[in-house]
């Protein structure tokens, strides 16, 4: 008798036969059936398990925003956004930091998006094979990651302390500027690569320059891509806490801000205050603050997601 | 127009383009400022603190009490406070941001899937001061209420909610690692007679080990650096401890409480804090570091 392939060997090296492989004794459909339904029961464990895990995630923000909303809609009034912070939790409120907010915001806003974009357009358009370009592009990466607290060492060293500005909107506006830059280049160069290059060519075959192409032609169509990436970044500039307590901004101030020079406070940092002290009442402004910091962030994700829908789809 | 006057029309535009291009270069080159910047000012604050400091003390001592006599420099308190927040952080995240990878990659069709990733996004966007409030008043009263010694500042609440932070990090990353699996190695699998778990348990995780494994060690770097919620959640007491019930300074914390103190200029506490961010920087660089190695070491290539 010749050997038979191993695959048809089966087990104590009995040799199966053609009809034997089509019709398996009864103690292997036993063991096939077991093993059928273990690997059934695994599936849907499996299944449950990871279902669930999407499930307590979406539940716990549900959880996250009702609690929150709940605990702040009690103290949010009038009273409570047009009011001065106070040591009475009764008569406290956040006209300050709404203010500080909006000048560090839009102060941020000017700088990162005149440096950031400047940089992206440079680095995605304009810049050649040169060593120090890769220098450049390494130094971004390196950046996206670094804790932001390390970003309000950097404010305090060069910003509030060597460059005297004090702890100034100004100070914390170019410190946030650093912050978000890697965010905004990042999110540009995207928005530039997504360009066409047969708009290039074009503009170029009609004896346009390299900037004159970029400026008529590459960056009105990357527009859409740029302004999202920009508003998500200020969306993070406003959020943003801790850059802003290493610069040592105020925690009290009972004044708008009238100069890029003057003192300031901002809502994460009244919330943070509010929040670190043991008393309820506390608390609860804190919760009310945190709704206003929220509706602002819900203000600039609708936009980003407004302009992303509105020019996102035509090419 | 003559000849001459296109000579001089393009050598004024080809200067302009020039002086364009030129202040575009500067605006890229504020990135290398800023991370040399960055660099400089943390090594030139920490030289000045291990003048009056011996290294061996700062990395070797296990007692931080910088504020009061007799003062104490040893940063390892502050370093094992911030590794058992992260790592507890991490415990809780990698599993849940796995697996709602694998759902959102592998089970979730249609306008559910359009809906859910960026309503989990939503997750990463919150500030982190929000979740500090959270830990405080959410969740610290709730794990009270299930285990007897778990004091007001404690380690546990703010691994919590950092691991709801940086599940969407995590969820994101790993989704699309997994979806880069391609579809022929699966379908591979499913005509052996695989079930569907078993595919993804056996093929596609393993193929996409690498991307997974870089959203961990990136989430783990996040955890690190993350400081208003570990300031609120964890308070303000070194304690070189394991038991995450008890409070811990991590060194994000300390950074922060000593800023919010008035501190004098050159001052030994000022200087303090810049070698403990060295410490900080140089781990989360490392982290990040790693990350991007093994993604460009290890991801499995399909042609």
């Amino acid at each position: 008798m010749t050997e038979l392939p191993s695959a048809l060997s089966v087990k104590n090296h009995q040799v199966m036969s053609g009809q034997d492989l089509l019709m398996p004794d009864r103690e292997s459909q036993a063991v096939f059936k077991v093993n059928a339904k273990r690997r059934r029961i695994k599936e849907r464990m499996f299944t449950t398990a990871i279902l669930s895990a999407t499930i307590a995630a979406l539940l716990m923000l549900l959880y996250l925003v009702t609690s929150i909303t709940m605990d702040g809609a009690s103290s949010l009034s009038w009273d409570f956004v047009s009011n001065f912070p106070s040591r009475f939790a009764a008569k406290a409120g956040i006209k300050s930091a709404i203010f500080g907010s909006i000048w560090l915001g839009s102060m941020t806003l000017f700088f990162a998006v005149f440096f950031g974009v400047g940089a992206a357009v440079y680095l995605q358009e304009l810049a050649g094979k040169h060593r120090i370009n890769s220098i450049i592009e390494l130094s971004i990466s390196t950046l996206a990651g670094v804790p932001s607290i390390i970003y309000g060492m950097l404010g305090l060293a060069v910003f509030v302390r060597f460059m005297a500005l004090g702890r100034s909107v100004l100070a914390g506006a170019l410190t946030m500027s650093l912050l978000v830059m890697p965010i905004i280049i990042i999110a540009s160069r995207e928005a530039l690569k997504s360009v066409p290059d047969s708009i290039r060519m074009a503009a170029f075959a009609l004896g346009a320059s390299r900037w004159q192409t970029v400026r008529d032609h590459v960056l009105p169509a990357a527009v859409p891509g740029i302004a999202t990436g920009v508003i998500l970044a200020m969306a993070r500039a406003m959020g943003e806490a801790a850059p802003l307590i290493i610069l040592g901004a105020l925690t009290y101030v009972a004044f708008v801000p009238t100069s890029i020079f003057d003192g300031f406070t901002a809502l994460p940092i009244q919330i943070y205050n509010w929040t670190s002290r043991p008393q309820q009442a506390f608390h609860d402004l804190a919760a009310a603050g945190i709704i206003v910091l929220l509706f602002f962030l819900l203000i600039c994700n609708s936009a980003a997601i407004y302009i992303r829908s509105k020019w996102g789809a035509k090419k | 127009m003559t000849s001459r006057q296109w000579a001089k029309i393009s050598s004024v535009q080809r200067f302009r383009e020039k002086l364009v291009i030129k202040s575009l270069f500067i605006c890229a080159l504020i990135s290398v400022l800023t991370t040399l910047g960055i660099i400089f000012i943390l090594l030139e604050e920490s030289l000045q603190f291990f003048r009056h400091i011996s290294p061996l003390e700062f990395f070797g001592s296990t007692e931080w009490a910088p504020l009061f006599e007799p003062r104490h420099f040893g940063v390892i308190p502050l370093i094992t406070g911030t590794l058992l927040i992260s790592f507890g952080a991490l415990i809780i995240a990698l599993p849940l941001g796995l697996g709602i990878a694998i759902y959102t990659a592998e089970y979730a069709e249609g306008w559910w899937q359009k809906v859910l990733k960026p309503v989990l996004e939503i997750l990463a966007g919150i500030p982190s001061v929000v979740y500090g409030y959270f830990a405080v008043t959410n969740v610290t009263p709730f794990l009270q209420f299930f285990f007897d010694d778990v004091e007001i500042f404690n380690a546990a609440s703010a691994s919590i909610v950092i691991a709801i932070m940086v599940l969407p990090t995590i969820a994101s990353i790993c989704d699309d690692s997994l979806r880069a699996v391609p579809k022929a190695v699966k379908d591979g699998a499913y005509a052996l007679g695989t079930r569907k778990s078993e595919v993804i348990l056996h093929i596609v995780v393993p193929s996409a080990l690498s991307g997974i494994l870089a959203s961990f060690i990136l989430a783990f770097s996040r955890a690190i650096g993350e400081t208003m919620a570990v300031t609120l959640a964890a308070g303000g007491t070194p304690n070189m401890t394991l038991n995450p019930f008890q409070g811990v300074q991590a060194m994000t914390a300390y950074i922060a409480q000593v800023s919010l103190g008035d501190i004098a200029h050159g001052s030994i506490e000022y200087q303090s804090i810049f070698a403990v961010g060295l410490v900080l920087f140089l781990m989360t660089m490392a982290m990040n570091m790693l990350s991007q190695f093994i993604v460009k070491r290890y991801a499995r290539k399909y042609e």
